[in-house]
């Protein structure tokens, strides 16, 4: 072990003077790396206990919620994004072996994903807005689930109304309660993407100044640790979604 | 493998596929009407396709033990919270008011 560390390992201009080896100090990065990542899954926690519960308080109004996002954008979402967690890993791959081109040409394609997938999120936010579905009244046009949205179109963002086209025999007054509660399933929905999206827009940010400094030919075999870093945290935010899109989207689709 | 070994683009893959295969799984499954089955169905997939996401792409397969450990840590904490705070809330119409 000490012969193999007078080597050019120990000459290597990323290597900290605290550590003995590049491996070393890869996998104390690493450590560090799940550590700060293990605090962001009980941020996240902390939000999916809070879903759950209300959930199961305000089941009807949950399924009434969920059943008014698109779970076409939502699937095609998923699929994006699990895109460009396997472009992620290959970039981490190419940057292992060297490949510089391959690195730069996988971290641009994982940056393409992501925005698209921020794309579709904005456009998935701005039907809610258009359909009165912003919690609270200081963004939007006020919350409105129950009719009178919009002056033209009665049918926009009725969620009480839709409730009674699949169940004629639940009566209107029960309707427009059900439809007042789904409130709370959109303070979650947004809480819990939004929060999400914004670890998105820190990833990307992440991944413009890998691609910098992958373009300049910074990583080879002996020092990939930063790529390797950004790909655990882009794998998180992708983990985060695998969860997200069942739970909001997925909730109760047969029960129409 | 080797400690420190990390995947091919191969087994990346075959990673990806599985995850497109869960993605479409789960998303068919929430249109049959299965009843109580429909969110156990819909969370054993995400768990399955996090799992996978956690091994391979995240390459905890091929790390360390103190990392391993450290993690399932985490995640052993965070079913401590969800099931504490459920058992609590599910039970509480149990007792007489």
């Amino acid at each position: 072990m000490s012969t193999s560390q007078t080597t050019t390992t120990e000459h290597h201009p990323a290597l900290a003077q605290q550590f003995d080896s590049m491996e070393q100090q890869q996998d104390a990065s690493t450590f560090g790396m799940w550590v700060f990542l293990l605090t962001e899954i009980m941020m996240f926690g902390g939000l999916f206990t809070a879903y759950l519960i209300y959930r199961i308080k305000y089941y009807d109004a949950f399924v009434a919620g969920s059943t008014s996002i698109s779970v076409g954008w939502g699937f095609t979402n998923t699929l994006v994004l699990i895109g460009s967690s396997f472009t992620m890993a290959m970039a981490v791959w190419a940057a292992q072996k060297g490949f510089r081109k391959a690195q730069v040409w996988f971290l641009i394609g994982t940056m393409v994903l992501g925005a698209a997938f921020l794309g579709v999120k904005a456009k998935e936010y701005h039907d809610k807005w258009d359909e009165c579905h912003i919690p609270g009244h200081i963004i939007g046009k006020g919350f409105n689930a129950w009719g009178g949205c919009s002056a033209t179109d009665p049918k926009l963002g009725n969620i009480a109304d839709e409730i009674r086209e699949r169940d004629p025999k639940v009566p209107k007054v029960s309707a427009v309660q059900t439809a007042k509660q789904t409130e709370i399933f959109f303070s979650f929905y947004f809480a819990m993407t939004g929060l999400h999206a914004f670890h998105m827009v820190i990833g990307f940010g992440l991944l413009s100044w890998l691609l910098w400094r992958a373009y300049k030919g910074e990583f080879g075999p002996q020092y990939y640790t930063p790529v390797e870093l950004g790909g655990l945290y882009w794998h998180f935010v992708d983990i985060v979604w695998i969860y997200l899109f069942p739970l909001l989207y997925l909730i109760s689709r047969t029960r129409t | 493998m080797s400690e420190h070994g990390h995947p091919t683009p191969k087994l990346y893959a075959i990673i990806l596929a599985c995850l497109v295969v869960g993605t479409v799984l789960t998303y068919r499954a929430a249109f049959w009407d299965m009843g109580i089955f429909n969110p156990v169905v819909a969370l054993t997939i995400a768990c399955t396709k996090a799992t996978l996401v956690i091994l391979f792409f995240m390459h905890v397969r091929y790390s360390s033990k103190l990392t391993k450990i450290t993690i399932s840590a985490g995640f052993f904490w965070l079913l401590i919270m969800i099931t504490m705070s459920l058992s609590d809330y599910l039970t509480r119409t149990f007792l007489p008011q």
